[in-house]
């Protein structure tokens, strides 16, 4: 299964007002795996997403998904293999129904009517949100927004799936309710936030960036645990990890 | 505050016209084509009329009160739109009245100029033309309208721009009604922004909606977007389809060459004679 292999050989890149967001990073995410990318605000996570879909192409070194190299040529290829969610879902929901906005990719890459519906429903179904689908997405409370996103990208069956802050401002129902949906997915999961908690519970890997470097890169539990590293890198413990807030008990 | 509501109160207006068009009616079902090419069958037929020919323009409202009432379409909301454009029609025509004083007709014991017929026919055409406009945006939708002209062989491009404009609009005023609210509430007891800070504001917004709108267009383009919009399945055109061409495009003709209020009118004191 060596197609859904992400790769990322030496990659530096720098936007055009100078700022270098990523600098020499080197990693590989295999079949499967669910990746964590963690680090403060300005470590570079959401530089790396942009630069794995192909929104930026690396001033040097290369990214590869599977065999094919991200380049503006292969951005179609690439596109239909990676499903993203932006951190702002009204970024992503434009058209004037949910159904529309579901059925969006999946029409661009010419599927049939009677096949487009098929995904549009599946997709809403496993995100739970099929009574939306006559609703206009603007009206939507930021639970369902973030459902409708996440149906969005999984019409398109994509292999990979790569969202950046999945978990940002939703009430504490609707982020359990993504943390089971993503703990369903079999895809290869890569998923940019600061939510740790949730790191926790859904990816077995995490990548600790800083200043655009990979500081750490191994098993979440580990490297949640050590709370020397996560405060260098402006991270904290997750609550789940800590003691007792009121009585400083120790966790078991 | 008020100008905050305002902002937010256009940008439902705006959607309004996309709810609009959600609907199924049995206009709303008729091909896209079909009432585009209706549509611009009917501006013609309107614009086409002399500026002296009012009374026959006057069937022609005909057509869109019928679409209005078939397709259930709420008046009030497309009047106010129409509003908003009414006076730059006004502008157009203000000054006919100067130029063309020469007596026309007289009405109630009254001399009416040249200049106020068609001052008043500019008016009408106006109205009847945009009322046109936004049946067809109400009862089709954006994304139907630019499918319909694809069909047309109206170039990408053009199509393109056209449906990523009406997109611009809501994001804009999107933006525009945050930065509204962060100023007001930082500014209590101001009637509107301050001269002085209006250029930065602009700017930012400008700033703002041009980042917003690159975000947009990039989840569009990770999601397969190459420049052409498919709006899902393309109906045929049925047998329905061409009678309401044939039948609407019949109506419009015999409004334009016949004058049918003078006739009517010959009919009826033809019968009470």
């Amino acid at each position: 299964m060596s197609h859904h292999i992400v790769d990322f050989i030496d990659t530096y890149f720098t936007y055009p007002d100078q700022t270098q967001a990523v600098k020499g990073i080197t990693l590989c995410i295999s079949h499967g795996e669910s990746v964590a990318i963690v680090g403060a605000n300005g470590a570079g996570k959401s530089s790396l997403l942009k630069l794995l879909t192909g929104i930026c192409l690396p001033t040097k070194g290369e990214i590869r998904i599977g065999e094919t190299p991200v380049t503006k040529k292969t951005l179609p290829i690439i596109r239909q293999k990676i499903g993203f969610t932006f951190q702002d879902p009204d970024d992503q929901l434009f058209m004037t129904t949910v159904y529309d906005d579901v059925a969006f990719g999946p029409r661009n890459y010419g599927i049939g009517e009677p096949e487009v519906e098929k995904r549009v429903m599946k997709a809403l179904e496993t995100v739970g949100a099929v009574h939306l689908k006559d609703r206009a997405p603007y009206k939507l409370s930021g639970g369902e927004k973030r459902a409708a996103a996440i149906a969005a990208v999984l019409s398109m069956e994509p292999d990979i799936l790569v969202m950046d802050e999945p978990s940002a401002a939703l009430d504490p129902r609707a982020r359990r309710r993504l943390i089971n949906l993503l703990r369903s997915f079999m895809h290869t999961k890569i998923v940019a936030t600061h939510d740790l908690d949730m790191v926790l519970e859904t990816c077995d890997r995490t990548i600790v960036l800083k200043e655009g470097k990979v500081v750490c890169d191994g098993s979440s539990t580990t490297i949640l645990a050590n709370e020397e590293l996560l405060e260098q890198c402006g991270l904290e413990k997750p609550l789940a990890l800590q003691n007792c807030p009121r009585c400083g008990a120790k966790k078991e | 505050m008020i100008i905050m509501t305002n902002i937010m109160e256009s940008l439902y207006n705006i959607r309004i016209l996309d709810e609009l068009a959600e609907k199924r009616t049995v206009i709303h079902n008729i091909h896209p084509l079909i009432k585009l090419l209706t549509t611009i069958a009917y501006v013609i037929i309107t614009v086409s009329f002399g500026k002296y020919e009012l009374s026959n323009l006057l069937p022609l409202l005909f057509y869109p009160i019928v679409i209005i009432t078939l397709a259930e379409i709420p008046v009030i909301p497309i009047l106010k739109r129409i509003l908003v454009v009414l006076p730059f029609i006004i502008g157009i025509g203000v000054f006919n009245p100067l130029f063309d004083p020469e007596p026309m007709l007289v009405f109630l014991g009254l001399q009416i100029s040249g200049g106020w017929v068609s001052f008043l026919s500019i008016i009408i055409k106006g109205f009847l033309t945009l009322l046109a406009a936004l049946i067809l945006i109400s009862t089709t939708g954006m994304t139907w309208i630019a499918s319909a002209l694809r069909l047309l062989r109206i170039p990408r491009l053009f199509v393109l721009q056209l449906l990523l404009t009406y997109r611009y609009i809501s994001v804009i005023m999107e933006e525009a009604g945050r930065t509204w609210n962060a100023y007001m509430l930082r500014a209590p007891g101001q009637q509107g922004v301050s001269f002085k800070i209006s250029g930065p504001l602009a700017g930012q917004l400008l700033m703002r909606t041009y980042d917003r709108a690159q975000r947009v267009y990039q989840a569009m383009s990770l999601r397969g977007f190459i420049g052409e919009y498919n709006p899902g399945e393309v109906k045929k055109v049925t047998v329905k389809d061409c009678l309401f061409l044939g039948g609407w495009v019949a109506f419009f003709s015999v409004c334009r060459y016949i004058n049918l209020p003078a006739l009517i009118g010959s009919v009826v004191t033809g019968v009470m004679t």
